[in-house]
């Protein structure tokens, strides 16, 4: 993995430390805005670490962090809530930035019954329509397309909602990304694509996965502008977002963002990158951590202080603490709806599986959560 | 009342459900000014315009991948692919992603996509024309998979699937889309999803048959009317879910059944339908269930007359059931 250097086409506001560059125009955000930012990556954060605890020890079948590539969420930011969001299954922030709750992550997690999406797919697999939050699948890339046909009914109903998508660039391999950009830009469609690059699919590094100098190179062969953004500066990942939004809403069509970020831990709660990394290869990219970078810039502005930090962590620490006290009391979906909405009306052969099962004896799941 | 082949009943549904909702659009590969290779949506274009007739890109998993995502978002896309055949590059979008959306999202999210594809053979098309893949997506949970024989069934049939909002894959006999002439009515009406139609009463042995094979099956029920056996020809129209009720019934009371269907043996939906037969009827039969079916080989060219069922085979093997 090459380090990452900041070549003239990478978009930053911020330096390393969180210093405004000189000469770069800030985006204009309001201070509630810029404390509900940060109020949102310390929830993702304190989130990450209370559900890793917890699959350490045994508690959660399954977790994947996004330690140091927060900043990209921040991406849904310029969105407004009629848009429509695509995600892929590392952009926590994505949703609690429009949302979404820490009752319903919590539940998801556990799949109980009140999971929103009852007890149906792993931990990380959310939805929320109410939000615009489309649901969740582990196949990479297969939501990039359907982002594109969201945003090409709008165009089509008359409407001036946008739709964005999140994937990683290892996703950029796939059919899937290659066909979506092009129907994307065939169809001036108006969505934005944002690729987050954290340098490893897994355990393969990004020199597996393309020969092109970038990946936002990409977006020239299908007729759309290809962004490059630092993915660590929260700022310049609003400012890039905010434009491609703007474009995409005013009928101009798509663009693809390229986010420059490090996945600093491992892919999930079953990877474990000593296997195949160098552990001091994270090092550079630590120092770059953009909730870091965002404190300095608050502290800057005069809006950080470490007793408003302790507090607002103290604040999700309890919240996450009640929702996960109120979880274990709840039981898991009832048996029945293992055989619900499959279709809208439960057709006769999933009725008659459904009432053999019922009449079996019970069995008990071999796993503890 | 006029009369129509399976090509244009199918475009009078889309013009007659295109007409009354406004979220619904056909999209695909030329499908637009060029009306389909079959001709399928001929006339369209210019009624409806180009965002509601949508020529796409040349990719299925974009063409298929664009639809849910249309649905989603609150259109009702009836995608066509253009052969059956090419359906395979939209597998994963078809069967994890577009059968799963409802169930997935907990209910949040269904997805409303009619998927139109002509498939069987007998056209000289070889292997890539000619695929009969119905069951590779019967085998798909969440999907309903809809098989037309007739031009009446083709509009009632598809007009119900695009007024209810589980995905469908409909599948359409390529081989006879002209070939098979009827009365269909001008007005709006639609036929139940997942009954079958009785074409013809008998009493000797059933016979199970849907899509291009229902023909073969009349000819094979006439053939042996003339040799004194009495054949009761099922068309099950939709495969899943399928029309259980009706085929044991039928079962038995002629205590007998052939399956007859183009696509390979092994797998097939013919092995489905004669477990579920056996689990229920098994007291009522007086001989083992038997198919005629296509071969467990790719399709072939030169020698598809051989590959394909016909009326003779089917005939033959009723005899055999007889003869037990």
């Amino acid at each position: 993995m090459v380090a990452v250097q900041m070549q003239d086409d990478l978009r930053r506001v911020l330096d390393d430390e969180g210093r405004v560059l000189p000469g770069v125009k800030v985006p204009e955000l309001s201070e509630e805005t810029l404390g509900r930012m940060f109020d949102t990556l310390l929830l993702v954060r304190t989130m990450d670490d209370r559900m890793m605890r917890l699959q350490r020890q045994g508690r959660l079948g399954f977790y994947m962090k996004s330690i140091g590539e927060e900043a990209t969420h921040f991406a849904v930011v310029p969105l407004r809530l009629t848009d429509w969001v695509f995600p892929s299954y590392r952009e926590q922030g994505a949703w609690f930035w429009r949302g979404y709750s820490v009752e319903n992550f919590i539940n998801q997690m556990f799949g109980n019954e009140k999971d929103p999406v009852k007890g149906r797919q792993m931990p990380v697999h959310h939805t929320a329509r109410e939000l615009n939050l489309v649901s969740i699948s582990s196949p990479v890339g297969t939501q990039i397309p359907q982002a594109v046909g969201a945003a090409h009914a709008a165009k089509i109903m008359g409407k001036d909602d946008v739709a964005m998508t999140f994937f990683g660039e290892g996703t950029s391999s796939t059919g899937e990304f290659h066909v979506a950009m092009n129907f994307a830009g065939v169809y001036k469609a108006p969505v934005v694509l944002v690729c987050r690059n954290n340098g490893w699919a897994i355990s393969v590094p990004t020199e597996r996965q393309t020969a092109a100098k970038t990946y936002a190179a990409k977006a020239v062969g299908y007729g759309m502008p290809g962004i490059r953004v630092d993915g660590n500066d929260i700022l310049a990942m609003i400012q890039v977002a905010t434009e491609a939004v703007d474009r995409a809403r005013a009928g101009d069509g798509p663009t693809m963002i390229e986010a420059l970020t490090y996945r600093v831990q491992g892919h999930s709660s079953s990877d474990d990158p000593s296997v195949y990394r160098d552990p001091h290869a994270p090092e550079p990219w630590e120092k770059r951590d953009p909730l870091n970078r965002f404190r300095t810039y608050l502290k800057h502005i005069g809006l950080w202080s470490e007793q408003l930090e302790g507090s607002i962590v103290e604040r999700h620490n309890q919240s996450i603490t009640e929702f996960l006290g109120k979880s274990d009391k709840l039981g898991a979906p009832p048996i029945e709806s293992m055989f619900e909405e499959v279709y809208e009306h439960m057709p006769w052969h999933l009725a008659e599986q459904r009432d053999w099962l019922l009449q079996q004896a019970r069995t008990k799941s071999p796993h503890a959560h | 009342m006029p009369t129509m082949n399976i090509i244009e009943a199918v475009r009078d549904a889309l013009r007659t459900e295109m007409r009354r909702d406004p979220r619904v659009v056909v999209l695909g590969e030329d499908v637009g000014k060029f009306g389909g290779v079959f001709r399928a949506t001929s006339g369209l274009y210019d009624e409806f315009g180009a965002d509601r007739v949508i020529d796409t890109p040349l990719a299925e998993a974009g063409i298929i991948g664009t639809a849910i995502g249309m649905a989603l978002y609150g259109l009702r896309p009836v995608p066509e692919i253009q052969f059956g055949d090419f359906i395979f590059p939209a597998f994963d979008q078809i069967v994890n992603e577009l059968a799963k959306f409802r169930y997935r999202s907990g209910g949040q999210y269904p997805c409303p996509v009619v998927i139109r594809t002509p498939v069987g053979g007998g056209i000289r098309g070889g292997h890539y024309h000619s695929q009969s893949p119905e069951a590779l997506f019967i085998h798909t949970p969440g999907l309903k998979v809809v098989a037309p024989s007739n031009p009446y069934d083709a509009k009632g049939l598809l007009l119900a699937c695009l007024r209810q909002s589980d995905p469908v894959l409909f599948m359409e006999p390529k081989r006879i889309y002209r070939a098979s002439r009827g009365e269909v009515p001008e007005d709006d009406y639609t036929l139940e999803l997942g009954k079958a139609a009785i074409v013809r009463e008998g009493t000797h042995c059933t016979l199970l048959a849907y899509s291009g094979m229902v023909s073969i099956a009349e000819e094979t029920a006439k053939k042996a009317e003339a040799a004194g056996i009495s054949v009761e020809v099922i068309d099950l129209r939709t495969l899943l879910p399928f029309d259980i009720d009706t085929i044991i019934a039928s079962v038995k009371k002629t205590g007998r059944c052939v399956v007859l269907h183009e696509a390979p043996r092994t797998c097939g939906f013919g092995a489905e339908l004669i477990a579920s037969i056996q689990e229920r009827a098994m007291e009522y039969l007086e001989a083992p269930i038997l198919r005629v079916t296509g071969f467990d080989t790719p399709f072939p060219y030169t020698l598809e007359h051989e590959y394909m069922p016909n009326a003779d085979r089917t005939l033959g093997t009723i005899r055999k059931t007889l003869e037990w």
